[in-house]
């Protein structure tokens, strides 16, 4: 089963670094695995939490957020407020039970084409070893209360 | 042609929403005037079966407090939807979950070991717990199944309106009632409170800076806020930013922060995940591991952030064990 399982990793990407380090990545035909779900945003600091939140209930295995270097926010302070986001969202995930290691926040540059590569092979293989979340699964599966009528 | 017929119900609540429709005062006589009261079992004796022989749309209204967590609860909310024209999910129980919806955080086995056998005050060496069917010697018991989630009102059955808050303030209800008197309801599926963030209510407002430096997180629990000066800026958590307002600021003029109990902004998704953006935007630190120390000093943040949202929020629950399913 578990060496079956390609796990599903939705990634918020900035578009001034991290983004343009995945492009760089494809340009120079780097390998690296095909999980990752590459969704561009303008900065880091534009990932709600409850973007996070929503990717995991409506499947996802894991959930990459990837901005620029400390320092080097095109709009100066993006990243850093993600970071603080980032930091107290994972004690929250811990209350759901949800392994931390599925929701990762790294600093990507444009020209890091190759940090790129290893943080999606990296992310991938720790999530296939801990298994599919299954989150809507395991939340619908009750033995008695039968899934409830939708609204 | 009698009056509207008006039905009360609860479900997993704390009676709070019943006090609620007495803190009428006067007028609760304008609406007892105007209706016909079929169903409110903290106050009168009407039965299931009594609502059994209602013809199906028979009651106007009816005003659902209470989160539904057993059978039987959801047994009749969905006996009086079948029944009613208008269902309105009253409180914030009904609405977005409520306090009984942070049992979320665990499930059925974790609740009944603690209740009935870890508590300090239980006596149960036979480690009994409720089971929905007993047989005894005059023949087989039945109690209502108990769920694994709570869940809100609209995850059961279809919701017309609803009317935020623990307990949802006098002039809201009034106005909702009036409505539906005078037809005069907004869309179907709105809530009956105003759409502004309870921050751009707040009396404190004036006292908030123009850039929030949280350095610290500070606890109700062991401390007393500035009762002057905006309980964020204090470095407490506030849900006022996520918060729709439209409570009378109740609370912050108890010197409370908000807990949330009116829901989400019509803008936000989740109250919790909401407020936590907004909370963590606030810490002054660029250092990650100061923003961990920092983020630590909430031992709770599911409780402080969820503490009347978790069933509607996105994660709804802890994730369940395989072995359950």
């Amino acid at each position: 089963m578990s060496q079956d399982f390609e796990p599903v990793i939705v990634g918020f990407l900035c578009n001034w670094c991290s983004y343009t380090g995945a492009d760089l990545a494809g340009t120079s035909r780097s390998r690296y695995p095909p999980n990752l779900r590459i969704i561009r945003v303008m900065c880091s600091g534009r990932v709600e939490p409850a973007f996070v939140l929503k990717a995991l209930r409506e499947g996802a295995d894991g959930v990459l957020v990837a901005g620029c270097h400390p320092g080097d926010c095109h709009y100066q302070e993006g990243n850093y407020k993600t970071m603080r986001r980032m930091a107290l969202l994972g004690p929250l995930l811990d209350q759901f039970g949800i392994e931390r290691a599925r929701v990762r926040l790294e600093w990507i540059s444009a020209s890091e084409a190759g940090r790129f590569v290893e943080v999606v092979k990296e992310m991938t293989s720790r999530i296939k070893a801990l298994g599919p979340l299954r989150l809507g699964h395991a939340q619908d599966a009750e033995p008695i209360a039968e899934k409830l009528a939708p609204a | 042609m009698g009056k509207p017929k008006v039905a009360f119900y609860w479900c997993a609540s704390c009676g709070g929403c019943e006090e609620a429709v007495v803190d009428l005062a006067e007028g609760i006589l304008e609406v007892v005037g105007a209706v016909d009261i079929v169903l409110w079992p903290v106050a009168l004796d009407f039965k299931l079966k009594d609502v059994h022989a209602l013809p199906d749309g028979a009651i106007a209204a009816s005003f659902i407090n209470g989160s539904v967590r057993t059978s039987e609860q959801k047994e009749w909310v969905e006996l009086l939807r079948r029944k009613s024209g208008l269902v309105v999910a009253f409180g914030s129980c009904a609405h977005i979950g409520g306090v009984p919806g942070l049992a979320n955080l665990y499930d059925r086995a974790g609740i009944f070991e603690r209740a009935y056998d870890l508590v300090p005050t239980a006596d149960n060496p036979g480690r009994v717990h409720p089971q929905t069917s007993t047989k005894v010697a005059e023949g087989e018991l039945r109690l209502p199944e108990f769920f694994n989630t709570v869940r809100t009102l609209d995850q059961v059955i279809p919701v017309d309106y609803y009317l935020p808050g623990c307990a949802p303030p006098p002039d809201l209800i009034l106005n909702a009632v009036q409505a539906i008197l005078a037809g005069t309801l907004p869309p179907k599926g709105s809530v009956l409170a105003p759409a502004k963030a309870l921050c751009d209510t707040c009396p404190l407002k004036e006292s908030k800076p123009e850039k929030m430096a949280i350095k610290e997180f500070k606890r109700i629990a062991t401390s007393a806020p500035d009762p002057a000066v905006c309980y964020l800026a204090q470095g407490y958590v506030c849900l006022g930013p996520a918060t729709r307002s439209g409570c009378g600021e109740r609370c912050i003029k108890a010197n409370m922060p908000c807990r949330g109990c009116f829901g989400p902004t019509p803008e936000a998704t989740d109250l919790g995940a909401k407020a936590l953006g907004a909370l963590a935007s606030m810490v002054d630190t660029k250092d990650p591991d100061e923003a961990a120390r920092i983020m630590a000093m909430l031992p709770d943040p599911a409780g402080a952030l969820y503490m009347y949202a978790l069933p509607s929020s996105l994660l709804q629950r802890k994730k369940m064990e395989a072995a359950h399913g």
